[in-house]
């Protein structure tokens, strides 16, 4: 053996009297919890290892379990629900549609595009292992502004990260959201949505039952790499603690290709040889098969490490369980069917080991070179990890915020625009996006750029609309309204395509719930976005939590990003944001009122975010919902925008991008209210013979502005100014601005 | 008559040119494994996009050792069509089917979007059912599409009208804006736009079914050629 490799293990005794779980990131009283109740004796460091990182919060949620529990996940068409690896929806003709968020925010932090990457790779990991075949792939990213080089250079590499991983084993990026702010300085946030599709007889479910049945180890060998890096993700960033490089994985998506193409072979020509199926992610090794085994309940599990593949000499016990190593999955197979199993494998080319046995009993027990080197409950690491009611407090900038809403200073209504449509957050992201393959499974019917993206189904007269959102800034302001007006907001973007929501998943971007405060924007937050979701009628069916975004003591905005999944029945419902041809007639559907605290004009003109947030109905939403989606029912739309960050007269300049149109537009409004971004409002283009059809329909929440023009004059007069420019000059400032800020 | 789809490890694109010739050119269509060493029986042979061996050495390069490729040297050289997009053209360059060879994009970034391409040469039999000189809209998804052979290769290329595509505003860098060439015989063509991602109004554009149709008129016309 090779002796550098080989490492002395704190004994047992050490572990105690130095504390040493601490650096695992254990508490006292978890140790003691160990020590005492789960194993009436001292835990040795392979022990204290396992649990540190199934108890960490990316594993257990043991500070968010309690605020998860407020979520709304009921639904008629929900077949799996927050629990198993991804969600599923019953879409109909026995087809399910799969989904989930996850976030790789700390590994980002610290190696952009390994970071990015492996948080692509870990996401659809988590969608095949239901047996479903991922079918699309959004990021949801936010930045601080960049300034110097390396703010570029950083931003850069995730979405080279991302680019590298999806566009190789060929799965589109269709879409998501990127938004800028300095509150995302220290702690980036790198959310990865995907989205598969499966038969709802193949369901595959994360469990390893029956004694005697082999747990098959499956994909790259394990390395060194992201050795416990469950619980860093749990740890907060500070200044002394600026390098943890070791704790980052790297990705491998043309063996996560083979991987992949291989599960989805054996679930579904082999399924009466498979018994469950589980990503190796979080907490690797342990982490999938402990919960596995948990599922199952009433058996244990024997592993031997001797068999696991290692791609370094002399790894520990430790080390190979704690391992996250990239494009690994866990098996349970049915005894007498291994070699049929395997065998799928080694056609492809992918490494396949069995590696231990379902036993009788409840103990997790591991071999390491001949000897016993764990022995705990099973359910000790899983199903019973502690669970944290943490304090609430309301935070200091909420107690005293000013209830008068910002009034915008606008001399030049022309110019304000132009500053406005140059915002890196209200810029076009095509520099971004055009580095994804959106289009490959050719199924891709609008792709990134309108309000969600759609993906139809094949064979079949129905499709997707898939969007992320959320605007942490109304959160920072209010985090229960806020967390309402994510979800209206992404619920927005799946009616304006011409879809109905089905459900959404999440990732809640918070800071440290140790801290009252900071623990009060979560359980507010969640709260908003349950109550929203039922309003909706659109479920939380997966997601996922990412604490401790904080740096020196001070969190990210709370930023839940939303993803949600909706249903298009009939391919001709399709509708995108921009306006079609020059004479359709332009409305806005909903009413404006002052909506400036919170939004991009206070941001960009005072450099801050302050005051009350502006009022939000989630009733008055859903009646404006249904109208828009009635509209395009009825076929009376040529196009329909959420009007959302940058406000009405953002959402009008960006519907005439596509097509390069313009406009002549005239409306009672000031000039400020063109920029308020109260919520529950549409801009759409109704074709003139269809001009009494849809007033009918819409009645007084609809607001005629005037018609779209083909004479790249882009004109509105408002009741105090006029906005006045040439459309192809707004383009330009529109689609310039952020690829010349990452130049 | 039937296409034969190859598929490597790595490959990506293969069921999007087997939906395309099944559903909308409404032709017979196999995959057909890299471990095969035969490809008798198929009237064309047709390489998919992807990143066969995750482009790992250099995109191709590893592709270009599987046990089909004999069979599809010996195909080509029957003077069957094959046909190369995206990874599938640089496989043939690697495979020696075709001149020159694709670099890194000049961005040296992923580039995903809609091109104009221009039909110069209408008269492959790839490209038999495009006017010469018609400009056609196809998407291109790749980040090394940058076409590259010396003078005296591009000399030649066009003495011999082996340009078929060129594009209108060269995303990549490529040499003579070249977008798709043939060999001199005129059965193999590689291309980085991806025809069998615009067949259909729905997904943008129906412009990539000409290269098929064009390769099923051929056949058609020609008759079976048995081995």
């Amino acid at each position: 053996m090779n002796k550098v490799a080989e490492q002395v293990e704190a004994t047992p005794e050490q572990i105690r009297d130095q504390q040493l779980y601490r650096s695992m990131g254990l508490t006292d009283h978890e140790y003691q919890l160990i020590k005492d109740d789960v194993l009436h004796r001292l835990p040795n460091y392979t022990e204290v290892g396992l649990f540190s990182g199934m108890w960490s919060e990316h594993c257990s949620y043991k500070n968010s379990k309690p605020v998860l529990k407020k979520f709304f996940t009921k639904g008629k068409h929900v077949v799996k629900g927050p629990g198993e690896g991804a969600g599923i929806i019953d879409i109909g003709d026995n087809q399910g549609v799969v989904f989930k968020a996850e976030s790789h925010n700390h590994p980002s932090a610290v190696e952009p595009f390994q970071g990015a990457t492996t948080g692509v790779g870990g996401i659809l990991r988590d969608i095949f292992s239901m047996g479903a075949r991922p079918i699309a792939s959004l990021d949801s990213l936010r930045f601080a502004e960049p300034k110097t080089d390396a703010d570029k250079y950083f931003i850069q590499q995730i979405v080279a990260g991302i680019s590298a991983y999806g566009n190789c084993i060929g799965i589109p990026t269709v879409g998501g959201d990127t938004a800028f702010d300095d509150a995302y300085a220290h702690n980036p946030l790198v959310n990865v949505m995907s989205v598969g599709l499966m038969d709802l007889d193949k369901i595959e479910v994360g469990a390893a039952a029956g004694v005697g049945n082999s747990i098959v180890y499956v994909g790259h060998k394990t390395g060194r790499d992201g050795i416990n890096g469950a619980s860093f993700a749990s740890f907060q960033f500070d200044s002394e603690h600026e390098s943890q490089r070791s704790a980052v994985q790297v990705g491998d998506p043309f063996e996560e290709k083979l991987v992949m193409e291989a599960c989805l072979d054996v679930i579904n020509n082999h399924a009466e040889a498979l018994i469950g199926i589980q990503d190796m992610g979080a907490a690797g090794l342990v982490s999938s098969s402990a919960e596995m085994g948990s599922k199952a309940g009433g058996n244990g599990m024997e592993l031997n490490l001797d068999l696991v593949p290692q791609r370094e000499a002399g790894m520990s016990a430790f080390e190979l369980m704690l391992s996250e190593s990239q494009e690994r999955m866990l098996l349970c197979v049915k005894a007498g069917h291994e070699d049929e199993v395997l065998q799928v494998f080694a056609d492809r080319g992918v490494n396949a080991v069995v590696i231990g046995h379902v036993t009788e009993g409840h103990q997790y027990r591991l071999l390491h070179h001949g000897k016993l080197v764990a022995d705990v409950p099973v359910d000790s690491l899983a199903a019973q990890a502690p669970v944290y009611h943490r304090e609430s407090a309301v935070p200091e900038h909420l107690k005293h915020a000013d209830a008068h809403q910002y009034q915008p200073q606008i001399a030049n209504p022309t110019a304000t625009l132009k500053q406005m449509l140059g915002q890196l957050t209200i810029a076009s992201k095509e520099s971004i996006y055009e580095t994804y393959d959106t289009q490959v499974q050719t199924n891709t019917v609008v792709a990134p750029g309108s309000d969600a993206a759609v993906v139809r189904i094949r064979h079949h007269d129905k499709a997707l609309a898939i969007t992320t959102d959320v605007n942490g800034r109304y959160l920072y302001l209010n985090p229960r309204i806020g967390g309402q007006m994510a979800v209206a907001e992404a619920a927005r973007n799946i009616v304006a395509s011409g879809a109905t929501p089905l459900g959404i998943t999440d990732c809640l971007n918070f800071g440290n719930p140790e801290k009252p405060d900071q623990f009060y924007e979560l359980d507010q937050a969640v709260m908003g976005m349950s109550e929203a979701c039922e309003k909706f009628e659109a479920p939380v069916i997966s997601g996922n939590v990412s604490l401790n975004n904080e740096y020196d003591n001070v969190p990210i905005y709370p930023t839940p990003m939303v993803g949600m999944v909706g249903l298009i029945k009939g391919i001709d419902h399709i509708t995108t944001q921009d306006f079609k041809q020059a004479g359709d007639l332009v409305y806005v559907i909903g009413k404006t009122d002052a909506g400036f605290n919170g939004s991009q004009i206070q941001k960009m003109q005072t450099g801050q975010i302050f005051g009350q947030l502006f009022d939000f109905d989630l009733d008055y939403e859903l009646k404006i919902q249904h109208l828009v989606t009635k509209a395009i029912q009825a076929k009376l739309l040529q196009s329909a925008h959420d009007i959302s960050e940058g406000g009405l007269i953002t959402a009008i300049a960006e519907s005439t991008f596509g097509r390069q149109l313009g406009v002549e537009l005239a409306s009672d409004l000031t000039v400020a209210d063109f920029f308020s971004e109260s919520q529950s409002r549409f801009v759409v283009s109704v074709p003139q013979d269809k001009q009494a059809a849809f007033e009918q329909l819409v009645g007084s929440e609809a607001y005629q502005l005037g018609k779209v023009t083909d004479d790249n004059h882009f004109f509105v007069q408002a009741s105090d100014g006029y906005f006045d420019l040439d459309s192809d000059k707004a383009l330009a400032i529109w689609k310039g601005a952020l690829a010349c800020r990452l130049k | 008559m039937k296409f034969a789809v190859l598929e490597f490890p790595g490959s990506n694109c293969e069921m999007d040119l087997y939906n395309a010739i099944k559903d909308i050119i409404k032709e017979e269509v196999e995959l057909v494994s890299y471990k095969q060493e035969s490809l008798a029986g198929f009237d064309a042979a047709l390489i998919p996009g992807g990143f066969s061996y995750g482009d790992y050495l250099r995109s191709g390069a590893i592709a270009r050792f599987s046990p089909i490729i004999p069979a599809l040297q010996q195909f080509a050289s029957s003077g069957k069509p094959v046909l190369g997009i995206c990874n599938g053209f640089q496989i043939l360059t690697e495979a020696g089917l075709l001149p020159g060879s694709l670099q890194k994009n000049v961005s040296a970034k992923f580039i995903c979007k809609d091109e104009t391409l221009v039909v110069n040469n209408n008269h492959s039999l790839f490209s038999s059912e495009y006017q010469k000189g018609q400009l056609i809209s196809l998407p291109i998804a790749h980040g090394d599409g940058n076409y590259y052979c010396d003078q005296e290769t591009l000399k030649s290329l066009i003495a011999h009208d082996q340009i078929v595509f060129k594009y209108t505003n060269n995303p990549n860098g490529s040499v003579d804006n070249i977008a798709g060439i043939v060999n001199q015989q005129g059965n193999v063509l590689g291309m980085m736009p991806h025809p069998e991602r615009a067949v259909e109004d729905v997904l943008g554009s129906s412009d990539g079914k000409g290269v098929f149709q064009s390769i099923v008129k051929h056949i058609k016309s020609r008759g079976v050629i048995y081995e």
